[in-house]
Protein backbone atom coordinates (compact mmCIF):
# COMPACT_ATOMS: atom_id res chain seq x y z
CA UNK A 1 0.00 0.00 0.00
CA UNK A 2 1.83 3.38 -0.78
CA UNK A 3 2.30 5.44 2.18
CA UNK A 4 -0.82 8.11 1.49
CA UNK A 5 -3.42 4.96 1.17
CA UNK A 6 -2.41 4.09 4.57
CA UNK A 7 -2.66 7.47 5.71
CA UNK A 8 -6.07 8.01 4.92
CA UNK A 9 -7.39 4.94 6.09
CA UNK A 10 -5.40 5.02 9.53
CA UNK A 11 -7.27 8.93 9.58
CA UNK A 12 -10.69 7.44 9.04
CA UNK A 13 -10.12 4.60 11.67
CA UNK A 14 -8.66 7.50 14.07
CA UNK A 15 -11.76 9.67 13.60
CA UNK A 16 -14.19 6.95 13.54
CA UNK A 17 -12.33 5.37 17.05
CA UNK A 18 -12.58 9.05 18.63
CA UNK A 19 -15.98 10.23 17.42
CA UNK A 20 -17.67 8.55 20.80
CA UNK A 21 -14.98 10.54 22.86
CA UNK A 22 -15.64 13.67 20.99
CA UNK A 23 -19.37 13.58 20.83
CA UNK A 24 -19.12 12.85 24.94
CA UNK A 25 -17.08 16.16 25.25
CA UNK A 26 -19.67 18.40 23.04
CA UNK A 27 -22.71 17.66 24.43
CA UNK A 28 -20.89 17.97 28.00
CA UNK A 29 -21.06 21.85 26.73
CA UNK A 30 -24.37 22.05 24.91
CA UNK A 31 -27.31 24.17 26.89
CA UNK A 32 -30.23 21.40 27.91
CA UNK A 33 -32.77 23.32 25.85
CA UNK A 34 -30.79 22.90 22.49
CA UNK A 35 -29.77 19.25 23.25
CA UNK A 36 -33.85 18.79 23.77
CA UNK A 37 -34.73 20.90 20.85
CA UNK A 38 -32.55 19.81 18.62
CA UNK A 39 -31.67 16.56 19.34
CA UNK A 40 -27.47 15.65 19.98
CA UNK A 41 -25.24 16.98 17.58
CA UNK A 42 -21.41 16.79 16.55
CA UNK A 43 -20.94 20.26 17.08
CA UNK A 44 -23.38 23.14 19.02
CA UNK A 45 -24.58 26.50 18.21
CA UNK A 46 -23.85 27.63 22.23
CA UNK A 47 -22.01 26.79 24.54
CA UNK A 48 -22.29 26.50 28.56
CA UNK A 49 -20.79 25.03 31.91
CA UNK A 50 -24.63 25.08 33.22
CA UNK A 51 -24.36 21.48 32.86
CA UNK A 52 -21.48 20.97 35.54
CA UNK A 53 -22.39 23.97 38.16
CA UNK A 54 -26.06 21.61 37.76
CA UNK A 55 -24.37 18.58 38.78
CA UNK A 56 -22.18 19.91 41.66
CA UNK A 57 -25.12 22.14 42.74
CA UNK A 58 -27.73 18.85 43.08
CA UNK A 59 -25.68 16.01 43.59
CA UNK A 60 -22.63 14.78 45.98
CA UNK A 61 -20.03 14.74 43.28
CA UNK A 62 -16.80 15.03 45.67
CA UNK A 63 -17.98 12.71 47.86
CA UNK A 64 -18.61 10.46 45.16
CA UNK A 65 -14.82 10.86 43.95
CA UNK A 66 -13.94 10.71 47.17
CA UNK A 67 -15.24 7.41 47.63
CA UNK A 68 -14.01 6.84 43.90
CA UNK A 69 -10.06 7.75 45.21
CA UNK A 70 -10.58 5.93 48.69
CA UNK A 71 -11.91 2.61 47.12
CA UNK A 72 -9.82 2.50 44.50
CA UNK A 73 -6.55 3.65 46.65
CA UNK A 74 -7.01 1.10 49.00
CA UNK A 75 -7.87 -1.69 46.59
CA UNK A 76 -4.89 -1.38 44.36
CA UNK A 77 -2.71 -1.02 47.69
CA UNK A 78 -3.90 -4.11 49.27
CA UNK A 79 -3.96 -5.95 45.45
CA UNK A 80 -0.01 -5.40 44.72
CA UNK A 81 0.88 -6.26 48.03
CA UNK A 82 -0.74 -9.77 48.02
CA UNK A 83 -0.45 -10.20 44.34
CA UNK A 84 3.69 -9.60 44.73
CA UNK A 85 3.79 -11.99 47.44
CA UNK A 86 2.14 -14.83 45.98
CA UNK A 87 3.76 -14.20 42.78
CA UNK A 88 7.33 -13.65 44.29
CA UNK A 89 6.47 -16.97 46.03
CA UNK A 90 5.28 -19.08 43.01
CA UNK A 91 8.41 -18.11 40.91
CA UNK A 92 11.70 -18.03 43.17
CA UNK A 93 10.73 -20.15 46.71
CA UNK A 94 10.56 -23.62 46.61
CA UNK A 95 7.91 -25.38 48.34
CA UNK A 96 5.86 -28.44 47.86
CA UNK A 97 3.01 -27.81 45.59
CA UNK A 98 4.23 -24.35 43.57
CA UNK A 99 2.78 -26.42 40.51
CA UNK A 100 -0.16 -27.27 42.30
CA UNK A 101 -0.65 -23.56 43.42
CA UNK A 102 -0.21 -22.12 40.54
CA UNK A 103 -2.97 -24.49 38.82
CA UNK A 104 -5.18 -23.08 41.09
CA UNK A 105 -4.01 -19.42 39.84
CA UNK A 106 -4.99 -20.56 36.38
CA UNK A 107 -8.09 -21.70 37.59
CA UNK A 108 -9.37 -19.06 39.12
CA UNK A 109 -9.38 -16.99 35.66
CA UNK A 110 -12.18 -19.23 34.71
CA UNK A 111 -14.35 -18.40 37.50
CA UNK A 112 -16.28 -15.11 36.48
CA UNK A 113 -16.89 -13.11 39.48
CA UNK A 114 -20.36 -12.49 37.53
CA UNK A 115 -21.08 -16.32 37.98
CA UNK A 116 -20.87 -16.47 41.49
CA UNK A 117 -22.07 -12.87 42.34
CA UNK A 118 -25.16 -14.14 44.25
CA UNK A 119 -23.06 -16.70 47.13
CA UNK A 120 -20.35 -13.79 47.14
CA UNK A 121 -22.88 -11.14 48.15
CA UNK A 122 -24.13 -13.85 51.07
CA UNK A 123 -20.33 -14.16 52.33
CA UNK A 124 -19.88 -10.05 52.21
CA UNK A 125 -23.36 -10.22 54.22
CA UNK A 126 -22.40 -12.89 56.51
CA UNK A 127 -19.08 -10.97 57.41
CA UNK A 128 -21.27 -7.82 58.32
CA UNK A 129 -19.35 -6.09 55.43
CA UNK A 130 -22.47 -4.90 53.36
CA UNK A 131 -22.77 -0.84 53.67
CA UNK A 132 -18.96 -0.73 54.13
CA UNK A 133 -16.22 0.34 51.46
CA UNK A 134 -14.24 -3.40 52.43
CA UNK A 135 -17.25 -5.00 50.25
CA UNK A 136 -15.69 -3.80 47.45
CA UNK A 137 -12.08 -3.59 48.11
CA UNK A 138 -11.81 -7.44 49.90
CA UNK A 139 -12.73 -9.32 46.97
CA UNK A 140 -11.76 -7.23 44.22
CA UNK A 141 -7.45 -7.65 45.69
CA UNK A 142 -6.61 -10.95 44.82
CA UNK A 143 -6.46 -11.13 40.81
CA UNK A 144 -4.97 -13.51 38.65
CA UNK A 145 -3.60 -11.09 36.29
CA UNK A 146 -1.53 -9.57 38.89
CA UNK A 147 0.00 -12.40 39.83
CA UNK A 148 0.94 -13.34 36.54
CA UNK A 149 2.93 -9.90 35.93
CA UNK A 150 4.44 -10.50 39.22
CA UNK A 151 5.53 -13.96 38.92
CA UNK A 152 6.43 -13.32 35.25
CA UNK A 153 8.60 -10.46 36.60
CA UNK A 154 10.46 -12.01 39.13
CA UNK A 155 10.92 -15.16 36.98
CA UNK A 156 13.79 -12.87 35.23
CA UNK A 157 15.46 -12.08 38.45
CA UNK A 158 18.13 -13.71 38.96
CA UNK A 159 18.34 -16.77 41.55
CA UNK A 160 22.36 -15.74 42.51
CA UNK A 161 21.11 -12.29 43.42
CA UNK A 162 18.51 -14.05 46.24
CA UNK A 163 20.91 -16.82 47.38
CA UNK A 164 23.74 -13.89 47.54
CA UNK A 165 21.59 -12.20 49.82
CA UNK A 166 20.96 -15.31 51.69
CA UNK A 167 24.17 -16.00 52.20
CA UNK A 168 24.99 -12.50 53.46
CA UNK A 169 22.21 -12.85 56.16
CA UNK A 170 18.71 -12.26 54.72
CA UNK A 171 15.72 -13.95 55.53
CA UNK A 172 14.06 -14.78 52.85
CA UNK A 173 11.60 -12.01 53.69
CA UNK A 174 14.44 -9.81 54.09
CA UNK A 175 15.85 -10.89 50.68
CA UNK A 176 12.53 -9.93 49.09
CA UNK A 177 12.25 -6.52 50.79
CA UNK A 178 15.98 -5.63 50.60
CA UNK A 179 17.23 -7.38 47.45
CA UNK A 180 14.70 -7.86 44.90
CA UNK A 181 12.15 -5.56 45.74
CA UNK A 182 13.84 -2.19 44.85
CA UNK A 183 14.52 -3.68 41.52
CA UNK A 184 10.40 -4.02 41.25
CA UNK A 185 9.72 -0.88 40.48
CA UNK A 186 9.06 -1.34 36.43
CA UNK A 187 6.75 -3.93 38.06
CA UNK A 188 5.13 -1.92 40.72
CA UNK A 189 4.58 0.83 38.35
CA UNK A 190 2.24 -1.30 35.82
CA UNK A 191 0.41 -3.52 38.71
CA UNK A 192 -0.43 -0.05 40.50
CA UNK A 193 -1.71 1.56 37.06
CA UNK A 194 -3.86 -1.41 36.02
CA UNK A 195 -5.46 -2.52 39.41
CA UNK A 196 -6.46 1.35 39.98
CA UNK A 197 -7.86 1.22 36.36
CA UNK A 198 -10.02 -2.13 36.96
CA UNK A 199 -11.45 -0.74 40.31
CA UNK A 200 -11.71 2.85 39.75
CA UNK A 201 -13.95 1.57 36.53
CA UNK A 202 -15.87 -1.24 37.99
CA UNK A 203 -19.33 -1.19 38.02
CA UNK A 204 -21.31 -4.77 38.66
CA UNK A 205 -19.85 -5.19 42.19
CA UNK A 206 -20.38 -2.16 43.69
CA UNK A 207 -23.29 -2.11 42.45
CA UNK A 208 -24.41 -4.78 44.47
CA UNK A 209 -22.31 -4.42 47.29
CA UNK A 210 -23.03 -0.59 48.11
CA UNK A 211 -26.63 0.73 48.20
CA UNK A 212 -26.08 3.66 49.78
CA UNK A 213 -26.02 7.03 47.62
CA UNK A 214 -23.77 8.33 50.14
CA UNK A 215 -21.24 5.48 49.01
CA UNK A 216 -21.37 4.85 45.59
CA UNK A 217 -18.36 5.16 43.45
CA UNK A 218 -18.68 6.90 39.99
CA UNK A 219 -20.07 4.44 37.93
CA UNK A 220 -22.48 3.28 40.23
CA UNK A 221 -23.14 7.51 41.08
CA UNK A 222 -23.41 7.60 36.69
CA UNK A 223 -26.27 4.84 36.71
CA UNK A 224 -27.97 6.67 39.71
CA UNK A 225 -27.72 9.64 38.03
CA UNK A 226 -29.21 7.93 34.52
CA UNK A 227 -32.11 7.47 36.30
CA UNK A 228 -32.38 10.81 37.58
CA UNK A 229 -31.36 12.89 34.22
CA UNK A 230 -33.93 10.68 31.73
CA UNK A 231 -32.73 11.99 28.75
CA UNK A 232 -30.94 14.79 29.78
CA UNK A 233 -27.83 14.36 27.92
CA UNK A 234 -26.03 17.28 29.41
CA UNK A 235 -25.68 16.20 32.96
CA UNK A 236 -25.07 13.18 31.90
CA UNK A 237 -22.34 13.07 29.85
CA UNK A 238 -20.91 16.43 31.66
CA UNK A 239 -20.85 13.54 34.81
CA UNK A 240 -19.12 11.01 32.35
CA UNK A 241 -16.42 13.19 31.46
CA UNK A 242 -15.44 13.87 34.44
CA UNK A 243 -14.93 10.71 35.94
CA UNK A 244 -13.16 9.52 33.04
CA UNK A 245 -10.42 12.42 33.01
CA UNK A 246 -8.47 11.25 35.49
CA UNK A 247 -7.31 7.64 33.85
CA UNK A 248 -7.83 9.28 30.41
CA UNK A 249 -5.17 11.87 31.44
CA UNK A 250 -2.85 8.76 33.10
CA UNK A 251 -3.25 6.58 30.48
CA UNK A 252 -1.76 9.63 27.78
CA UNK A 253 1.00 10.79 30.36
CA UNK A 254 1.78 7.28 31.31
CA UNK A 255 1.05 5.53 28.00
CA UNK A 256 4.09 3.73 28.18
CA UNK A 257 3.43 1.82 31.45
CA UNK A 258 -0.49 1.01 30.37
CA UNK A 259 0.82 -0.61 27.43
CA UNK A 260 3.85 -2.49 28.90
CA UNK A 261 1.31 -3.96 31.81
CA UNK A 262 -1.15 -4.49 29.24
CA UNK A 263 0.63 -6.54 26.89
CA UNK A 264 2.43 -8.56 29.10
CA UNK A 265 -1.24 -9.46 30.35
CA UNK A 266 -1.24 -12.12 27.54
CA UNK A 267 0.73 -15.00 29.17
CA UNK A 268 3.50 -16.40 27.58
CA UNK B 1 13.36 -30.71 54.91
CA UNK B 2 14.90 -31.37 51.70
CA UNK B 3 16.71 -28.55 49.89
CA UNK B 4 14.14 -28.69 47.21
CA UNK B 5 11.38 -27.46 49.55
CA UNK B 6 13.71 -25.24 52.02
CA UNK B 7 11.41 -22.28 51.65
CA UNK B 8 8.15 -24.32 52.25
CA UNK B 9 7.27 -21.98 55.53
CA UNK B 10 7.52 -18.60 53.86
CA UNK B 11 6.25 -19.56 50.90
CA UNK B 12 2.78 -20.24 52.47
CA UNK B 13 3.42 -17.06 54.58
CA UNK B 14 3.87 -14.87 51.48
CA UNK B 15 1.05 -16.64 49.54
CA UNK B 16 -1.55 -16.64 52.62
CA UNK B 17 -3.04 -12.89 52.30
CA UNK B 18 -3.92 -14.25 48.90
CA UNK B 19 -5.01 -17.73 49.73
CA UNK B 20 -7.61 -16.47 52.47
CA UNK B 21 -9.06 -13.82 49.99
CA UNK B 22 -9.35 -16.20 47.10
CA UNK B 23 -10.72 -18.93 49.38
CA UNK B 24 -13.21 -16.60 50.81
CA UNK B 25 -14.07 -14.46 48.20
CA UNK B 26 -14.61 -16.83 44.96
CA UNK B 27 -13.65 -20.45 46.12
CA UNK B 28 -16.46 -20.46 49.24
CA UNK B 29 -19.09 -18.57 47.05
CA UNK B 30 -18.18 -21.06 43.97
CA UNK B 31 -19.28 -24.10 46.68
CA UNK B 32 -22.41 -22.65 47.76
CA UNK B 33 -23.70 -21.18 44.31
CA UNK B 34 -23.63 -25.28 43.86
CA UNK B 35 -25.89 -25.69 47.32
CA UNK B 36 -27.80 -22.70 45.85
CA UNK B 37 -28.55 -24.08 42.99
CA UNK B 38 -30.58 -26.87 45.06
CA UNK B 39 -32.49 -24.47 47.24
CA UNK B 40 -35.44 -21.78 47.19
CA UNK B 41 -33.93 -19.32 48.91
CA UNK B 42 -34.77 -15.14 49.17
CA UNK B 43 -32.46 -12.60 50.83
CA UNK B 44 -33.67 -13.69 54.34
CA UNK B 45 -34.43 -16.70 55.67
CA UNK B 46 -33.05 -20.14 55.26
CA UNK B 47 -33.24 -21.50 52.03
CA UNK B 48 -35.02 -25.14 51.81
CA UNK B 49 -33.63 -28.15 49.81
CA UNK B 50 -35.74 -28.30 46.38
CA UNK B 51 -34.20 -31.06 44.80
CA UNK B 52 -33.50 -30.03 41.15
CA UNK B 53 -36.45 -27.42 41.09
CA UNK B 54 -34.47 -24.63 39.78
CA UNK B 55 -32.76 -26.70 37.60
CA UNK B 56 -36.16 -28.50 35.22
CA UNK B 57 -37.52 -24.95 36.01
CA UNK B 58 -34.52 -23.34 34.10
CA UNK B 59 -34.66 -25.63 31.03
CA UNK B 60 -38.14 -24.76 30.68
CA UNK B 61 -37.60 -20.93 30.89
CA UNK B 62 -38.02 -19.07 27.43
CA UNK B 63 -36.22 -15.92 29.11
CA UNK B 64 -33.39 -17.96 30.41
CA UNK B 65 -32.95 -19.35 26.62
CA UNK B 66 -33.41 -16.32 24.79
CA UNK B 67 -30.80 -14.96 27.41
CA UNK B 68 -28.07 -17.73 26.18
CA UNK B 69 -28.94 -17.87 22.46
CA UNK B 70 -28.42 -13.87 22.47
CA UNK B 71 -25.14 -14.19 24.80
CA UNK B 72 -23.78 -17.18 22.01
CA UNK B 73 -24.88 -14.52 19.01
CA UNK B 74 -23.25 -11.43 20.78
CA UNK B 75 -20.19 -13.35 21.59
CA UNK B 76 -20.10 -15.38 17.78
CA UNK B 77 -20.37 -11.84 16.57
CA UNK B 78 -18.02 -9.78 18.12
CA UNK B 79 -15.41 -12.14 18.99
CA UNK B 80 -13.98 -12.25 15.81
CA UNK B 81 -14.87 -8.75 14.41
CA UNK B 82 -12.55 -7.98 17.37
CA UNK B 83 -9.48 -10.14 16.25
CA UNK B 84 -10.15 -9.36 12.87
CA UNK B 85 -10.33 -5.74 13.37
CA UNK B 86 -7.19 -5.53 15.92
CA UNK B 87 -5.02 -7.18 13.39
CA UNK B 88 -6.12 -4.90 10.66
CA UNK B 89 -5.79 -1.62 12.48
CA UNK B 90 -1.97 -2.96 14.24
CA UNK B 91 -0.98 -4.00 10.43
CA UNK B 92 -2.15 -0.66 9.60
CA UNK B 93 -0.31 1.10 12.53
CA UNK B 94 2.55 -0.94 12.59
CA UNK B 95 5.18 0.72 9.97
CA UNK B 96 6.31 4.43 10.23
CA UNK B 97 4.07 7.22 8.99
CA UNK B 98 3.18 10.37 10.63
CA UNK B 99 0.74 10.49 13.11
CA UNK B 100 1.24 7.06 13.83
CA UNK B 101 1.45 7.62 18.06
CA UNK B 102 -1.65 9.76 17.91
CA UNK B 103 -3.61 7.07 16.31
CA UNK B 104 -2.14 4.30 18.06
CA UNK B 105 -3.35 6.49 21.69
CA UNK B 106 -6.71 7.09 20.46
CA UNK B 107 -7.67 3.58 19.44
CA UNK B 108 -6.28 2.60 22.65
CA UNK B 109 -8.25 5.16 24.77
CA UNK B 110 -11.75 3.37 25.22
CA UNK B 111 -9.58 0.84 27.34
CA UNK B 112 -9.61 3.22 30.49
CA UNK B 113 -12.84 4.55 30.19
CA UNK B 114 -15.59 2.80 32.31
CA UNK B 115 -18.05 0.47 30.98
CA UNK B 116 -20.94 2.76 32.18
CA UNK B 117 -19.70 6.01 30.36
CA UNK B 118 -19.05 3.56 27.61
CA UNK B 119 -22.49 2.57 27.76
CA UNK B 120 -23.65 6.16 28.31
CA UNK B 121 -22.16 7.77 25.35
CA UNK B 122 -23.18 4.16 23.39
CA UNK B 123 -27.03 5.80 24.74
CA UNK B 124 -26.03 9.32 23.12
CA UNK B 125 -25.47 7.39 19.95
CA UNK B 126 -28.05 5.34 19.64
CA UNK B 127 -31.10 7.29 21.39
CA UNK B 128 -33.96 6.90 18.93
CA UNK B 129 -35.02 10.60 19.24
CA UNK B 130 -32.61 13.16 20.20
CA UNK B 131 -28.92 10.97 19.20
CA UNK B 132 -26.17 11.56 17.32
CA UNK B 133 -26.06 8.58 15.03
CA UNK B 134 -30.20 9.51 13.64
CA UNK B 135 -28.94 13.24 13.94
CA UNK B 136 -26.66 12.95 11.37
CA UNK B 137 -29.01 9.86 9.34
CA UNK B 138 -31.53 12.60 9.57
CA UNK B 139 -29.42 15.03 7.52
CA UNK B 140 -28.73 12.97 4.80
CA UNK B 141 -32.30 12.49 4.60
CA UNK B 142 -32.42 8.80 6.34
CA UNK B 143 -34.57 7.75 9.11
CA UNK B 144 -35.27 7.89 11.76
CA UNK B 145 -33.55 4.19 12.60
CA UNK B 146 -34.87 2.44 15.60
CA UNK B 147 -32.25 1.59 17.01
CA UNK B 148 -34.18 1.12 20.72
CA UNK B 149 -37.48 -0.51 19.72
CA UNK B 150 -36.18 -2.74 17.05
CA UNK B 151 -34.41 -5.68 18.93
CA UNK B 152 -32.35 -6.90 16.15
CA UNK B 153 -31.25 -2.59 15.94
CA UNK B 154 -30.97 -3.05 19.25
CA UNK B 155 -28.23 -5.95 19.67
CA UNK B 156 -26.17 -4.46 16.15
CA UNK B 157 -26.29 -0.71 18.39
CA UNK B 158 -24.55 -2.87 21.50
CA UNK B 159 -22.06 -4.95 19.27
CA UNK B 160 -20.77 -1.85 18.05
CA UNK B 161 -20.34 -0.05 20.97
CA UNK B 162 -18.48 -3.39 22.49
CA UNK B 163 -15.90 -3.15 19.41
CA UNK B 164 -15.49 0.42 20.17
CA UNK B 165 -14.08 -0.39 23.92
CA UNK B 166 -12.21 -4.08 22.96
CA UNK B 167 -10.75 -3.41 19.51
CA UNK B 168 -8.13 -1.33 21.09
CA UNK B 169 -6.58 -4.20 23.43
CA UNK B 170 -7.11 -6.35 20.43
CA UNK B 171 -4.78 -3.56 18.90
CA UNK B 172 -2.25 -3.27 21.83
CA UNK B 173 -1.65 -6.90 22.26
CA UNK B 174 -1.23 -7.73 18.17
CA UNK B 175 0.92 -4.51 17.76
CA UNK B 176 3.52 -5.97 20.71
CA UNK B 177 3.02 -9.49 18.96
CA UNK B 178 4.04 -7.82 16.20
CA UNK B 179 7.55 -7.17 17.67
CA UNK B 180 8.54 -10.48 17.53
CA UNK B 181 7.84 -10.95 13.68
CA UNK B 182 10.95 -11.74 12.25
CA UNK B 183 11.61 -9.12 9.75
CA UNK B 184 13.95 -10.89 7.85
CA UNK B 185 11.61 -13.53 7.11
CA UNK B 186 9.79 -11.22 5.86
CA UNK B 187 11.86 -9.30 3.59
CA UNK B 188 13.44 -12.62 2.36
CA UNK B 189 9.83 -13.76 1.26
CA UNK B 190 9.27 -10.07 -0.76
CA UNK B 191 12.68 -10.37 -2.82
CA UNK B 192 10.97 -14.01 -3.48
CA UNK B 193 8.04 -11.88 -5.36
CA UNK B 194 5.65 -12.38 -2.24
CA UNK B 195 2.85 -9.67 -2.47
CA UNK B 196 1.31 -7.98 1.10
CA UNK B 197 -1.78 -9.99 1.02
CA UNK B 198 0.29 -13.51 0.76
CA UNK B 199 3.16 -11.89 3.44
CA UNK B 200 -0.26 -11.27 5.97
CA UNK B 201 -1.84 -14.87 5.06
CA UNK B 202 1.33 -17.03 4.79
CA UNK B 203 3.73 -15.52 7.14
CA UNK B 204 1.97 -12.62 9.57
CA UNK B 205 -1.02 -14.72 10.79
CA UNK B 206 0.49 -18.06 11.03
CA UNK B 207 3.51 -16.29 13.60
CA UNK B 208 0.86 -14.45 15.35
CA UNK B 209 -1.11 -17.82 16.13
CA UNK B 210 -0.90 -17.89 19.84
CA UNK B 211 -1.51 -13.98 20.38
CA UNK B 212 -4.64 -14.61 17.83
CA UNK B 213 -5.20 -17.52 20.78
CA UNK B 214 -4.76 -15.64 23.63
CA UNK B 215 -7.56 -12.79 22.55
CA UNK B 216 -10.15 -14.97 21.28
CA UNK B 217 -10.10 -17.25 24.65
CA UNK B 218 -10.38 -13.84 26.85
CA UNK B 219 -12.91 -11.73 24.35
CA UNK B 220 -15.13 -15.42 24.70
CA UNK B 221 -14.76 -15.30 28.11
CA UNK B 222 -15.35 -11.07 28.20
CA UNK B 223 -18.35 -11.91 25.76
CA UNK B 224 -20.03 -14.31 28.41
CA UNK B 225 -19.55 -11.78 31.23
CA UNK B 226 -21.02 -8.61 29.51
CA UNK B 227 -23.39 -7.37 31.57
CA UNK B 228 -22.55 -3.73 32.01
CA UNK B 229 -23.03 -1.99 28.72
CA UNK B 230 -26.35 -4.31 28.16
CA UNK B 231 -27.70 -3.04 31.40
CA UNK B 232 -27.32 0.30 31.29
CA UNK B 233 -27.65 0.72 27.84
CA UNK B 234 -30.94 -1.31 26.58
CA UNK B 235 -31.76 -2.70 29.96
CA UNK B 236 -32.03 -5.53 28.32
CA UNK B 237 -34.96 -5.02 25.76
CA UNK B 238 -36.38 -3.84 23.98
CA UNK B 239 -38.42 -6.86 25.25
CA UNK B 240 -35.79 -9.88 26.22
CA UNK B 241 -34.07 -9.21 22.34
CA UNK B 242 -30.36 -7.90 24.52
CA UNK B 243 -31.07 -9.88 27.49
CA UNK B 244 -27.71 -11.92 28.69
CA UNK B 245 -26.89 -14.64 30.71
CA UNK B 246 -25.68 -12.41 33.45
CA UNK B 247 -28.02 -9.45 32.97
CA UNK B 248 -30.69 -12.38 33.68
CA UNK B 249 -28.66 -13.85 36.33
CA UNK B 250 -29.14 -10.41 38.05
CA UNK B 251 -32.59 -9.39 37.65
CA UNK B 252 -33.03 -12.80 39.58
CA UNK B 253 -30.99 -12.27 42.27
CA UNK B 254 -30.81 -8.67 42.93
CA UNK B 255 -34.15 -7.48 40.83
CA UNK B 256 -37.92 -7.49 42.07
CA UNK B 257 -37.52 -11.49 42.08
CA UNK B 258 -34.83 -11.72 44.58
CA UNK B 259 -34.89 -15.18 44.02
CA UNK B 260 -31.09 -16.02 45.12
CA UNK B 261 -31.82 -19.75 44.67
CA UNK B 262 -32.69 -19.70 40.67
CA UNK B 263 -30.42 -16.46 40.40
CA UNK B 264 -27.80 -18.64 41.46
CA UNK B 265 -28.59 -21.38 39.23
CA UNK B 266 -28.12 -19.54 36.31
CA UNK B 267 -24.67 -18.51 37.67
CA UNK B 268 -23.58 -21.95 37.65
CA UNK B 269 -24.92 -22.71 34.22
CA UNK B 270 -22.41 -19.62 33.24
CA UNK B 271 -19.68 -21.03 35.21
CA UNK B 272 -20.16 -24.26 33.89
CA UNK B 273 -20.31 -22.88 30.32
CA UNK B 274 -17.20 -20.92 30.56
CA UNK B 275 -15.30 -24.02 31.97
CA UNK B 276 -16.32 -26.14 28.65
CA UNK B 277 -15.70 -23.64 26.43
CA UNK B 278 -12.32 -22.39 27.76
CA UNK B 279 -10.87 -25.75 27.44
CA UNK B 280 -12.57 -27.16 24.39
CA UNK B 281 -10.27 -24.31 23.32
CA UNK B 282 -7.02 -24.80 25.16
CA UNK B 283 -7.85 -28.82 23.74
CA UNK B 284 -7.86 -27.26 20.30
CA UNK B 285 -4.29 -25.01 20.67
CA UNK B 286 -2.78 -28.11 22.35
CA UNK B 287 -3.57 -29.81 19.02
CA UNK B 288 -1.81 -26.85 17.24
CA UNK B 289 1.05 -26.72 19.29
CA UNK B 290 3.63 -28.28 21.48
CA UNK B 291 2.21 -28.01 25.11
CA UNK B 292 4.84 -25.04 26.61
CA UNK B 293 5.59 -25.09 30.43
CA UNK B 294 4.57 -22.59 32.50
Amino acid sequence: MPTWVRVLVATVVTVVFALPLYAMVVVAFTPRDLLLDDGAGLWSSEWTTANFTGLFDAYPIWRWFGNALLVAGLTTVLSVVVNLLAGYALAKLRFAGRTAAFVVVLATLMIPTQAVMIPQFQVVSALGLVGFFWAVILPSASTALGIFLARQFFLAIPDELVDAAKVDGCTTFGAFRRVVLPLSRPLLAVMTLLAFMTQWNDFLWPLIALRDPDLYTLPVALRFLQGAYDADYGGIMAMALLSSIPLLVMFVLLQRWFVAGLSRSGLK
Amino acid sequence: MSRRYRDTRAAWAFLAPNAVLVVVFLLVPLGWAFVLSFQAKRPFGPGTFTGLDNLSRLLADDVFWRAALNTAVFTVVTVPLTVVLGLAIALLLDKAMPGRTVARTIVYLPIVVSTVVVALIGLLLFDESIGIVNGVLRGLGVGPVSWQSNGALAMISVMLVVLWTRVGFALLIYLAALQDVDPEMLEAAQVDGAGPWVLVRRMIVPTLRPTTFFLVVVNVIWSFQIFDIVYVMTNGGPGYSTTMLVSYAYDQGFGPARNFGYGATVGVVLFLLTLVVTLVQLRGQRRHEPAVEG
